[in-house]
């Protein structure tokens, strides 16, 4: 670890710490822990949504895939982005107008009972374990290779830095830590999308010419295919990815942190900008890799790519580029798991302490001590279940998440917004049915089971896909649908009253 | 328990949810809404899907369209570029809506005592 790398890592704790301090001074409400009072502007919470959405999945983990499998690491990059479109036309505003800290608020504002809101929370807070034990276990790994320390004392480091952020600071700090970290990773990634660029000579055409010979692959290597062989697999993982952004817990949190429906537009199209100037950017940074570390160096650093981002920063500007990118990919992973810890406790403390055992009778103090309480029992319960899967795909736990917030969360949403004859049976059994659906399948399919052993378990997998979005999705939709028509007709007063309250802001 | 949630929601609230519904200012609202909405959403996600439909069930994109630059970048940048248009002509649309749903909201509040008795 070189005197400057150890400068920017501290630099960056100091900064996020400063930054917690001064959020902590307001930090007195649910209101301010859970939404920041949901005072943030609209570049403020596009920003910081950019920053709770690109995770290390996507700096190195797709950094990496395109390095090693050109087109096919790319694919990521594409269903990530459009999915904003998904959050924009379908989603945003509504749920700004009908919920208040959680997923759940807004699916009770229409049924207003106990097991929906039980639903609902289980299934964030599923969704938020996994996509948390993927950043730790990619955190632990990471910091490890790049400050030469244990992987336990790399998680906990992590673990202790984001639960002090969201304990003392709330989402005000979490946010300002999300800002923070999507200004540092846009920096650090034009800086070396420029390098990469003028090694070049800034022609594209020739990057392209040159990389047809550069990899192992040749020139199968531009083309789509070097990973994704298996059809299905492919148009399943891309369901996921398109249709999980629009369920993810931590994403849906930020529009709770804005004043109206106008405002979290706006956020999402700041978001949707700084995102897609990165998806394009990540082709710089893989074709770089590629070119200028070699997919040798780069799979001997790490199987799965993960270090390619990194290695291409000392490869073009030493020391000093590397430990700055470095730096930058700690404040990613802070910041992501930062903003899961909060939507984590708010399904803990808000629904199911608040909401369903005291049903709703807290005090103000009673609901600050049990967010603080249930953010250092997420954070330890994460902490404790990363130190045990340091051998998992990261990439896999993070896709699972996708698909799990696709089929249990997005089905419900829509329904819930859109469809008059939608009620508590749809809701429940859309709930249960696409989170169960997406499990069983995962426990099924080759990511568990392998017959040489090379997974978690032996022997054959009997569901054949490796992201089962293509079959749960659907699951979800259509329980959602055989639920409400074969049951009691839906309440129409309280959808009128949904309607209009998702349409005009109507409070 | 349900009649009691019921009660409590109905004296926090002051409008009267379902005539809001029924007025020809709202249902015109929902319908320009669904009417934009609903097409575009069927467009994106058509040309969505075509890319890895087309990737994995035939080679047509393998074939060079710019120099070395095959036909799949060119359909993936495609895809980059209409997310951004999207979202443009999403807030000119949603400002428009905007102006619609809050002349609503004026036309009810002003019978909102009336509705109340």
């Amino acid at each position: 670890m070189s005197i400057l790398g150890l400068f920017f890592f501290v630099a960056i704790v100091g900064l996020t710490l400063y930054v917690t301090y001064l959020a902590s001074k307001r930090t007195n409400s649910a209101s301010e822990f859970y939404t920041a009072g949901g005072g943030l502007t609209g570049w403020q919470n596009g920003i910081a949504i950019a920053g709770d959405y690109l995770s290390a999945a996507s700096f190195l983990g797709i950094a990496g895939a395109i390095a090693l499998f050109g087109f096919d690491g790319f694919f990521y990059s594409i269903g990530y982005l459009v999915a904003y479109l998904v959050v924009l036309y379908i989603v945003a505003e509504p749920l700004r107008n009908l919920g208040k800290y959680t997923l759940a608020d807004m699916i009770t504002a229409r049924f207003n009972q106990q097991k929906i809101r039980g639903a609902a929370a289980i299934s964030t807070l599923t969704i938020v374990l996994f996509y948390m034990i993927a950043q730790l276990v990619g955190a632990g790994a990471l910091i490890q290779l790049l400050l030469g320390i244990d992987y336990w004392i790399a998680v906990l480091l992590v673990g202790v830095m984001m639960t002090t952020y969201v304990l003392w600071g709330g989402m005000a700090a979490t946010s300002w830590v999300q800002i923070i970290k999507a200004v540092l990773l846009m920096v650090g990634t034009i800086i070396i999308s420029f390098l990469v660029l003028l090694k070049f000579d800034f022609n594209i055409m020739k990057m392209f010419t040159d990389m047809k010979s550069i990899t192992p692959a040749g020139e199968a290597y531009l083309n789509p295919g070097v990973k994704y062989t298996n059809g299905l697999d492919t148009m399943s993982m891309m369901i996921a990815l398109v249709f999980g952004t629009a369920g993810l817990p931590h994403i849906l949190m930020r529009f709770f942190t804005v004043k109206d429906a106008k405002t979290a537009r706006s956020s999402v199209v700041y978001a949707t900008w700084i995102v897609g100037i990165f998806y394009i950017l990540t082709i710089f940074l893989g074709f770089g890799a590629a070119a200028f570390v070699g997919s040798e160096k780069i799979i001997a650093a790490n199987a799965a790519g993960n270090m390619a981002a990194p290695l291409l920063a000392q490869a073009l500007g030493g020391d000093l580029l590397m430990s700055f990118v470095s730096a930058v990919a700690f404040a990613t992973i802070l910041a992501v798991v930062a903003g899961l810890v909060l939507s984590g406790a708010s399904a803990f403390a808000h629904d199911i302490y608040g909401q369903i055992i005291k049903k709703g009778n807290v005090t103000e103090k009673q609901q600050m001590n049990a967010a603080r309480f249930a953010s250092v029992g997420v954070s330890v319960f994460s902490i404790i279940l990363a130190l045990g899967a340091q051998t998992m795909n990261v990439a896999f736990l993070v896709s699972l998440a996708f698909c799990i917030a696709a089929s249990a969360n997005l089905p419900v949403i829509i329904y819930t917004i859109y469809w008059k004859r939608f009620n508590t049976t749809g809701a429940l059994s859309a709930m249960v049915t696409g989170l169960v659906t997406a499990l069983v399948l995962v426990a099924l399919s080759p990511n568990i089971w392998s017959p040489e052993g090379t997974a978690i378990l032996t022997g054959t997998a009997l569901f054949p896909l490796t992201n089962p979005a293509i079959i749960s999705v659907p699951a979800g939709f259509i329980a959602g649908y055989i639920g409400s028509i074969v049951s009691a007709k839906a309440d129409e007063r309280k959808y009128a009253e949904v309607a209009v309250k998702a349409n005009t802001g109507l409070k | 328990m349900e009649q009691k949630v019921e009660r409590v929601l109905k004296r926090k609230s002051d409008y009267d949810y379902e005539k809001i519904a029924a007025s020809p200012e709202f249902q015109s609202l929902i319908r320009k809404k669904n009417k934009f909405l609903l097409p575009v959403t069927i467009f994106f996600l058509l040309f969505y899907f075509s890319l890895p439909l087309l990737t994995s069930f035939s080679n047509v994109l393998n074939k060079p369209a710019i120099g070395d630059i095959s036909w799949v970048w060119v359909l993936a940048l495609a895809q980059f570029i209409m997310t951004w248009t999207l979202c443009m002509i999403y807030v000119k649309k949603a400002n428009r809506f905007d102006a619609d749903a809050d002349q609503i909201l004026n036309l009810h509040n002003k019978t909102k005592g009336s509705d109340r008795s």
